[in-house]
């Protein structure tokens, strides 16, 4: 199996080294024709403004929605969330260009700025009975799951921070920067 | 839940790998920045060009004209300091900003001290020219390095000399015996925990960007390929003709800086790049990058 990883900017040689680690081939997606080889795609942490131009520019938007309508695994972490969200609040004023492939609504920047960022323990059933360490950085929220798409973790106060709806997971946050792998794992057995 | 936290700081500068960090000194620069794809904007009041040609003291700029940019974009904004100069780092903080640059580009308060910045919330990027300045500004608590290149020249050649000099170095730490290491760190000035850190890693344990003189796509990927991690672009798009177009073009050749055909694609019809200014008609008092040792 090989794994593709977003990689216009932001952190996505994090995520392919904790996917080496796990033994997975990887390959660095920038151009559609990458695209091909590949058996599942994540979309890392960055810019989402950046990251949805780049996507617009090189003409990957419609390439990888066609590869998630036949039931290739999609996994966004922080801006990759934003990007596979139907709905996006706090976006900028003229809209940003998306993937919009999940029934969430994400809210950009729900915690509000850098000095606001933060680490919390939350509990992911789904990926075992320790929660998972979780880092938050100018991070999205999910402010509301629609159709079949479920919750997998809440902070305390019960904001949703992690969703799955079939072959496509989303996380407000970066496992990718933990090292905890466990979500890594979970996203390979989709 | 804890705030501010190491990995909180050193984790929005892993956000911003890959991309682009543009100089603006307008909420309408700003804007036209986050269109073109910058992932941060500097917020400041006169970009390195002007700084140079007006002279005079250069302060962190206004806290009205940083909020009006803050209000301007949804992207992180970045805002500097002087070196030392703790009480405006403090007021960039209480501004939100959500990098303080605690920069050459601007005259030094202090000239024994940087700012201790594990005092702050705020994380902080620092210059350098070479890994014993890098691991001094971390070890002040830094969480981002920029290799300092020659801001406001829009020349690229220090900012070459610069990382080709920090990677050098640390492939020197790389070849060497453990057992060298603690006279290796006395040389560089720098704790011996981060150097053995290094060398473990293979580079800096903070993300690293280039800075200092880049004004093309080209120079943007020259970088990029020389292994920083992302650039700053100071002057280089709101001194060129066609700033909308030339910003975007250089965030493309960032992303796919491997990619000549791209880079050769996006450079055309770019317009007047910004004038350049060779090094050596500098005279040395007004080299920026001797500021901060």
């Amino acid at each position: 199996m090989t794994v593709g990883v977003l990689a216009l900017q932001g952190a996505f040689i994090e995520h392919e080294q904790l996917l080496r680690r796990l033994g997975q081939d990887v390959v660095q997606v920038r151009l559609p024709q990458q695209l091909s080889g590949i058996d599942r795609l994540i979309i890392p942490g960055g810019e989402s403004t950046t990251i949805g131009k780049l996507m617009v520019a090189y003409n990957l938007l419609e390439p990888i929605r066609e590869r998630a309508r036949q039931e290739m695994p999609i996994w966004g972490t922080c801006a990759g969330m934003i990007l596979l969200a139907k709905e996006i609040t706090e976006g900028r004023p003229a809209g940003q260009p998306a993937l919009a492939l999940m029934d969430i609504t994400a809210r950009r920047n729900a915690f509000g700025r850098q000095l606001d960022s933060f680490e919390a323990d939350v509990p992911v059933a789904e990926v075992g009975v320790e929660p998972f360490p979780a880092v938050f950085i100018r991070a999205p929220l999910i402010e509301k799951v629609r159709g079949d798409t479920r919750v997998l973790g809440t902070l305390t106060d019960g904001r949703i921070v992690a969703a799955r709806q079939g072959r496509l997971l989303a996380t407000a946050f970066h496992p990718e920067l933990s090292g905890d792998d466990r979500l890594h794992r979970y996203f390979l057995d989709m | 839940m804890e705030t501010s936290t190491w990995k909180t700081k050193a984790g929005l500068a892993q956000m911003l790998k890959g991309g682009v960090i543009m100089d603006v000194v307008t909420p309408e620069q700003a804007r036209i920045a986050e269109e073109a794809g910058a992932v941060a904007v500097m917020a400041l009041e006169r970009v390195p060009a002007d700084i140079r040609k007006h002279g005079g003291v250069a302060r962190m700029s206004d806290p009205e004209m940083i909020l009006g940019i803050i209000e301007a974009v949804t992207i992180p904004v970045m805002a500097k300091a002087r070196i030392g100069h703790f009480v405006e780092a403090q007021v960039l903080e209480a501004l939100g900003v959500d990098y303080i640059d605690e920069s050459e580009v601007l005259t030094p308060a202090d000239e024994d001290n940087h700012i201790n910045k594990h005092k702050f919330k705020v994380p902080f990027v620092c210059g350098c020219r070479n890994l014993g300045e890098a691991l001094r500004r971390i070890s002040e608590g830094a969480a981002m390095i920029r290799t300092k290149g020659e801001a406001g020249t829009g020349n690229v050649v220090e900012a070459v000399r610069h990382a080709r000099q920090l990677h050098a170095d640390i492939r020197r730490i790389q070849s060497l015996d453990e057992d060298e290491l603690f006279v290796v760190a006395k040389q560089l000035q720098a704790p011996y925990e981060l150097v053995l850190q290094v060398r473990e890693l293979g580079k800096l344990p903070v993300v690293n960007f280039a800075a200092g003189g880049i004004a093309t796509p080209a120079d943007a990927a020259l970088m990029m390929q020389l292994g920083v991690e992302g650039v700053f672009v100071g002057s280089g798009i709101f001194k060129s003709g066609n700033p909308a177009q030339r910003a975007k073009a250089i965030v493309e050749a960032t992303t796919h800086y491997q990619d000549p055909k791209i880079i050769a694609e996006v450079s055309q019809g770019l317009g007047e790049a910004m004038v350049g200014i060779n090094i050596s008609d500098i005279p040395e008092g007004e080299l920026l990058a001797s500021r901060g040792w």
